[in-house]
């Protein structure tokens, strides 16, 4: 068995091209993980450009509506360029520009993944090229441009689905075409080792700050710790201080899309089956012949046919547990934590919300819940307004 | 037998390859006779994958049309059925590890011993993750073709050292797709591939011309075309048949 590996799942499925790449990547970070100078450079960003620490905030009005579990949310949405994103392209800009890099590479669904990394390149002068699917930068054409003033060169991605999935795809393209100065800042927990346990340890911040600021309020650890699943970053990250915690529940929502039941999903835990792609080996939403299925959800960041090689092995010892939500269920969410809480959150971490409004009215009220609000949904306004079917365009 | 090394014997290997299924799997075996009238001797036939990330344009456009035709992994080994009716030429299958993975490694080798397929590409599966796969295809007397990258340096030697059938040289940095500039060194990767094995070598990345086969044959074991007969394809459609006679006997100097 190869590197990087979370049970059976993870792996190093790529191609020969990269292989000397991913190598040096994995003792570069291997290196800096460790020096304080880097981790020191790391935490003055995190803290004064970032806004970590991220608040976690108590939600009142949702906890006495729903008439059940406390509620907390660990706000991400409120760093800087809105999600929990900028955590892990701080920690990988600064390590490719450690390793001589110049210019940076990414793939973004729904454009969070895409601004943070042109906001980093941004602030430490690198070149600076983001794939996007087709359909996503349509659906995403704000984000689109603001890459474009960040100074980011941004590709619209036609192939396959014109989604995530071929914006991954034309990523890896990318970078076997060109890797001696370049960097591929991958935004999930996903990808060949070690990108999934660089970018969950870049990500981990969110609980290990969660833990502390929960004690700190309680003095005692929650009962249910969740997130949204797509890659499984902001999931991953939301999870990872709290695995060993075996009594607290960690719960990842799926997109759903129109339905499990429907070919209309994106819930990979719920549809899919174990496979090997995008360099790993996992569970992806793929026919009997492993093609890849097209995969739909209303959000374009959990758009994606595949979940973290991490989540997969969580899921496979009963340690995470792995819920769809609909589109229905999470515009629902949308608008009632804006109405509840005076919080747009993105329709991404409303798939989270989603679920919490179902589980909080039949827990205790002396239980409490964290619930991961990865992004804010400033993006997704005119969607939603859309999906009303209110004729609202950017 | 595996039929891998009679490509290579007392001369250089033209291998060519085609994209099973484009643009229908009942014109894929009359292709294949085609391209060994004109004197490749070797086929690599491309399963059709959704995602083929190592592949340019050219080549992902090919994978389209085969799914769009309901192209299947099953039908692919019947194909090779028919051809091998007709034809002992070496056939390897060039694919992505997920469409072997979700087969079953062992019935997915099952079915290339029962097709009369002598081996296999995998672009997504380095040296490193070899292990999964290569005992099985081993035990069917299959061989896992290794690849070599620019950009592989100090592993040359371990890859090398465990190739079996022949190496797969890539030529330039980047996706399959007609170059007219490959400034590769691939001479001393060559030489270091024969420091340490006596499997072929074959250039592939790249090649569309005549003249850039022979300026391999001087350094290698033989050259791989792709994306140039997939592109004879996409033009001439269901009667590119003739056409590829002619390209592959161009390039092998037949004509």
């Amino acid at each position: 068995m190869s590197k990087g590996r979370f049970g059976i799942h993870g792996g190093q499925y790529i191609p020969e091209t990269l292989m000397n790449e991913i190598i040096k990547l994995e003792e570069a970070y291997d290196h800096y993980k460790n020096d304080p100078e880097f981790v020191a450079e790391l935490q003055r960003l995190m803290e004064t450009y970032a806004g970590r620490p991220s608040l976690l905030y108590y939600a009142e009005n949702m906890t006495r509506d729903l008439g059940g579990a406390k509620i907390y949310f660990k706000r991400e949405d409120l760093n800087h360029t809105g999600s929990h994103k900028i955590n892990n392209c701080l920690g990988q800009a600064l390590l490719a520009k450690k390793m001589g890099k110049t210019r940076l590479i990414a793939e973004t669904g729904a454009g969070q993944h895409g601004v943070a990394t042109a906001t980093v390149a941004a602030l430490l002068g690198m070149e600076c090229e983001i794939f996007m699917g087709k359909l996503d930068t349509e659906r995403q054409a704000l984000n689109v441009y603001r890459m474009e003033l960040l100074g980011a060169k941004v590709h619209p991605v036609e192939s396959g689905t014109a989604t995530l999935k071929d914006a991954v795809n034309e990523c890896m393209r990318e970078w076997t075409n060109r890797v001696a100065d370049t960097h591929y800042v991958l935004g999930s927990v996903m990808g060949p080792h070690p990108f999934p346990t660089i970018v969950r340890d870049f990500q981990s911040v969110i609980s290990r700050e969660a833990r502390a600021q929960i004690l700190e309020l309680e003095g005692k650890l929650p009962d249910v710790v969740m997130a949204c699943v797509g890659g499984g970053s902001n999931a991953m990250g939301m999870f990872y201080n709290f695995v060993e915690d075996k009594e607290v529940q960690l719960i990842g929502c799926e997109a759903a899309g129109r339905g499990v039941d429907t070919d209309r999903t994106a819930a990979t835990i719920a549809t899919g089956s174990e496979g090997v792609f995008h360099g790993m080996k996992s569970y992806f939403c793929q026919n009997e012949y492993g093609q890849i299925a097209p995969v739909y959800s209303i959000s374009a960041g959990l758009d994606y046919p595949g979940i973290g090689p991490e989540h997969a092995y969580l899921h496979d010892i009963g340690r995470a547990q792995y819920v769809p939500v609909t589109d229905d269920e999470a515009v629902d969410a949308f608008e009632y934590i804006a109405r509840q809480e005076g919080i747009v959150a993105a329709i991404e971490s409303s798939h989270a919300v989603a679920h919490l409004m179902k589980i909080a009215p039949k827990m205790r009220k002396d239980q409490i819940i964290i619930c991961c609000l990865s992004g804010r949904g400033d993006k997704d306004v005119a969607a939603i307004a859309r999906y009303r079917g209110k004729e609202l365009y950017e | 037998m595996n039929r891998i090394a009679s490509a290579f014997q007392n001369k250089k290997a033209f291998i060519g390859f085609i994209t099973a299924g484009d643009p229908d799997l009942s014109r894929t075996p009359e292709f294949i006779l085609q391209m060994v009238r004109g004197g490749a001797d070797l086929i690599e036939v491309g399963i059709p994958f959704s995602d083929p990330i190592a592949e340019g344009p050219v080549i992902q456009d090919a994978n389209v049309r085969a799914l769009s035709k309901g192209c299947t992994t099953d039908q692919v080994f019947d194909m090779v059925k028919e051809v091998r009716r007709q034809s002992d030429v070496p056939i390897v299958f060039m694919t992505y590890l997920n469409v072997l993975f979700k087969y079953g490694y062992e019935k997915f080798c099952d079915r290339c011993v029962e097709c009369g397929a002598d081996g296999m590409i995998i672009p997504d599966m380095p040296y490193e993750e070899r292990e999964e796969l290569l005992p099985i295809a081993r035990a069917h007397d299959l061989r896992l073709i290794s690849m070599i990258a620019p950009t592989s340096k100090e592993r040359i030697r371990m890859i090398a050292k465990e190739a079996e059938g022949f190496i797969y040289v890539v030529s330039s940095m980047g996706v399959t797709g007609m170059r007219n500039d490959i400034k590769t060194d691939i001479g001393s990767m060559i030489e270091e591939i024969r420091a340490v094995t006596d499997t072929p070598a074959a250039v592939g990345f790249g090649i569309h011309t005549r003249a850039q086969v022979e300026e391999y044959e001087k350094i290698a074991d033989g050259s791989i075309v792709g994306s140039a007969i997939v592109r004879i394809i996409a033009e001439y459609g269901e009667n590119a048949g003739e056409k590829l006679y002619d390209y592959v006997a161009e390039m092998t100097g037949k004509r």
